[in-house]
């Protein structure tokens, strides 16, 4: 490794911590500005008396000044312990490593089958430009990137799991198992549809840019050079597209995690499949502040985890950046 | 002077309907086609869409485009409704928006330096947490219900055309004709009036209108989740989020228009903000 991408990859990796950092602050500054009582939305109809409300509120340190009470989050945090969900009376941590597991999966599955389906499509849209597969897929495409999540969830719903009853309506395991009963063929069962779902709308981004690549490829110098020296369509593209289309597209879709994020919540409500996303909705309303924080910094951390590993690899791709000093060099 | 470039022009022979005439034709039509829109909902009677007990659930037909609910609502009313309520958060968000982007990418390119490291910061911390999250945790800060959702969206939407306008402003102020009008000893008011807002201004605009189309789809999925605007506003978050508890028993136009009719609408906006970038791209002007 030399001296320019050791660099830059100290300042990148610096400054995802430090905007982590911000990030947390920013989360818990908004969930405690809140104008809900954290005690009453804990207590609900219970009526205590106020002596107890103020033992409760000692307890959970709400009487302390909001920096004191970042800071001893904070330090809590990083010993492992964030502190217990008020909605599920859980610690927060047992409940995310839960819902992480489920999330992880939907997301997993659909960023893997965007970014392939992605990469085919864009390939064959640039390899026919012009011609009615690129119309077709490009079309096809420009619709997908603004079409809401939660509407193409309610389509897919209704075709094949109302209609055609292919797919369960919901949930990530059939309803009435134990955990331990529920087999694999389950809960990719009840996998398809959310991933499809959300595959599909992050699959625009990434045909488009494939798209653009291989056209400006095969339009180069290069490739004509190639192709007067006889290489058929197919030698071009994996011989000079593939290499020059591969790399950028996966940091594309390293970097596409935040919406990636954002999708599985709007999915995981459509088919109330229990993740992260719809545990964030459920402890927005429940105002459950312990738990909000705890999936406010784990989605950054995916999202900060995404993009420096976009960030790395653009430093490793751009010769720019590998042989100067930083991103302006 | 301009009439008379006119004539001489369709005098050497070109088509009324030229190219950038089509393009400008596509964007006021657009335009004409969503005001239309968000004035057809502000001015429309409510009891066009009241419930009526005597035509729950009926399938789409000519009385009623759309079909009815479950509450016997006539759901083609109701969803231009929507879209106007859309229209208006959007209007309004993509406004304040593109504001906060306007200043924030002056001063970032205007100063430089410290200041444009922390905007920059900003921006990357604008867009580290994931978008919907920080919606939800914005419109639990401001107490939810309209304003959660208007503030939330409002306010997160600027980062990427911060990031447009501190380039644009960079490349104008290293421009060769500011520089010199600069050692010509032109004032800073002079070259900001004459030189940076007429390149800056039509980036700035075209980038107002596309960031409707991403107000637009995260007030209705902010809406679908249940936060924000009150449950008897007509919005397409929520006619969806209702259309939802009643799919299983096959009622699908509630959800398929309704949203159709949504897609259409981000579409439009795409397309009058694309035109309007071929309009005020010099390159395709002789196309």
């Amino acid at each position: 490794m030399n001296k320019g991408l050791l660099k830059y990859l100290t300042t990148t990796v610096l400054r995802m911590v430090l905007l982590l950092i911000a990030a947390t602050m920013l989360s818990f500054f908004l969930v405690h500005n809140a104008p809900m009582d954290p005690v009453d939305a804990f207590l609900g109809e219970v009526t205590v008396s106020e002596e107890q409300r103020a033992q409760i509120a000692e307890r959970w340190g709400l009487n302390k000044s909001p920096a004191e009470q970042y800071l001893i989050w904070l330090g809590n945090t990083l010993r492992g312990d964030m502190g217990e969900s008020r909605t599920y009376h859980e610690p927060v941590t047992k409940v995310l490593g839960e819902r992480f597991r489920a999330s992880l999966l939907l997301m997993g599955t659909a960023w893997i089958l965007s970014g392939v389906l992605g990469v085919i499509l864009g390939i064959v849209a640039g390899m026919y430009k012009g011609r009615w597969p690129d119309r077709i897929i490009k079309t096809f495409s420009l619709i997908l990137a603004s079409s809401p999540v939660f509407w193409i969830g309610l389509l897919v719903l209704m075709v094949f799991a109302v209609e055609l009853q292919w797919f369960p309506l919901g949930l990530a395991v059939p309803i009435g198992k134990i955990e331990s009963e529920v087999t694999w063929a389950e809960r990719l069962h009840h996998l398809v549809l959310p991933a499809l779902t959300l595959s599909i709308t992050g699959i625009a981004n990434i045909v488009l840019h494939t798209r653009q690549k291989l056209i400006d490829v095969l339009e180069s110098e290069y490739v004509l050079f190639a192709k007067a020296r006889g290489e058929t369509l197919k030698q071009l593209i994996t011989r000079h597209g593939l290499r020059n289309i591969a790399l950028p597209a996966v940091t594309l879709q390293f970097a596409s995690i935040s919406e990636l994020f954002g999708g599985s919540v709007l999915a995981e409500r459509v088919f109330s499949y229990p993740g992260l996303g719809s545990t964030a909705v459920v402890a927005g309303m429940q105002a459950d502040a312990p738990l909000l924080l705890g999936i406010a910094l784990f989605s950054s951390l995916f999202v900060f985890f995404g993009n420096l590993t976009a960030n790395i690899l653009y430093g490793i791709i751009d010769p720019q950046i590998r042989e100067g000093g930083g991103i302006d060099g | 002077m301009a009439d008379m470039r006119l004539r001489t022009m369709e005098k050497a022979g070109g088509p009324f309907l030229n190219h950038r005439r089509k393009v400008l034709l596509i964007i006021i039509g657009g335009i004409v086609i969503l005001a239309g829109l968000c004035l057809w909902g502000l001015l429309m009677d409510p009891s066009r869409y009241a419930p009526n007990y005597g035509a729950r659930l009926l399938a789409p037909s000519f009385a009623h485009p759309f079909g009815t609910d479950n509450l016997g609502r006539d759901m083609f009313y109701r969803t231009i409704c929507g879209l106007s309520t859309s229209i208006q958060i959007g209007l309004l968000s993509a406004l304040v928006s593109s504001i906060i982007a306007l200043i924030l990418g002056s001063l970032s390119a205007v100063f430089g330096g410290k200041l444009d490291t922390v905007i920059g910061f900003l921006v990357d911390l604008c867009m580290g947490v994931p978008h919907l999250i920080l919606l939800i945790l914005i419109s639990i800060a401001v107490g939810g219900g309209a304003a959660g959702v208007i503030i939330g969206v409002a306010v997160t939407h600027w980062p990427s055309l911060t990031r447009v306008i501190r380039a644009e402003v960079m490349q104008v102020r290293s421009a060769q004709y500011v520089q010199v009008a600069r050692k010509l000893g032109m004032s800073n008011w002079h070259i900001a009036a004459k030189h940076i807002v007429p390149h800056v201004f039509p980036q700035y605009l075209v980038g107002l209108i596309l960031l409707f189309p991403h107000a637009i789809l995260h007030e209705a999925a902010i809406t679908f989740l249940g936060y924000g605007l009150p449950l008897d506003t007509p919005a397409v978050g929520i006619i969806l989020a209702e259309a939802m508890r009643h799919l299983a028993g096959g009622m699908w136009w509630l959800a398929f228009f309704p949203g159709i009719a949504l897609l259409c609408m981000t579409q439009l906006f795409d397309v009058v903000g694309d035109y309007l970038k071929i309009l005020i791209d010099p390159h395709s002007a002789r196309q």
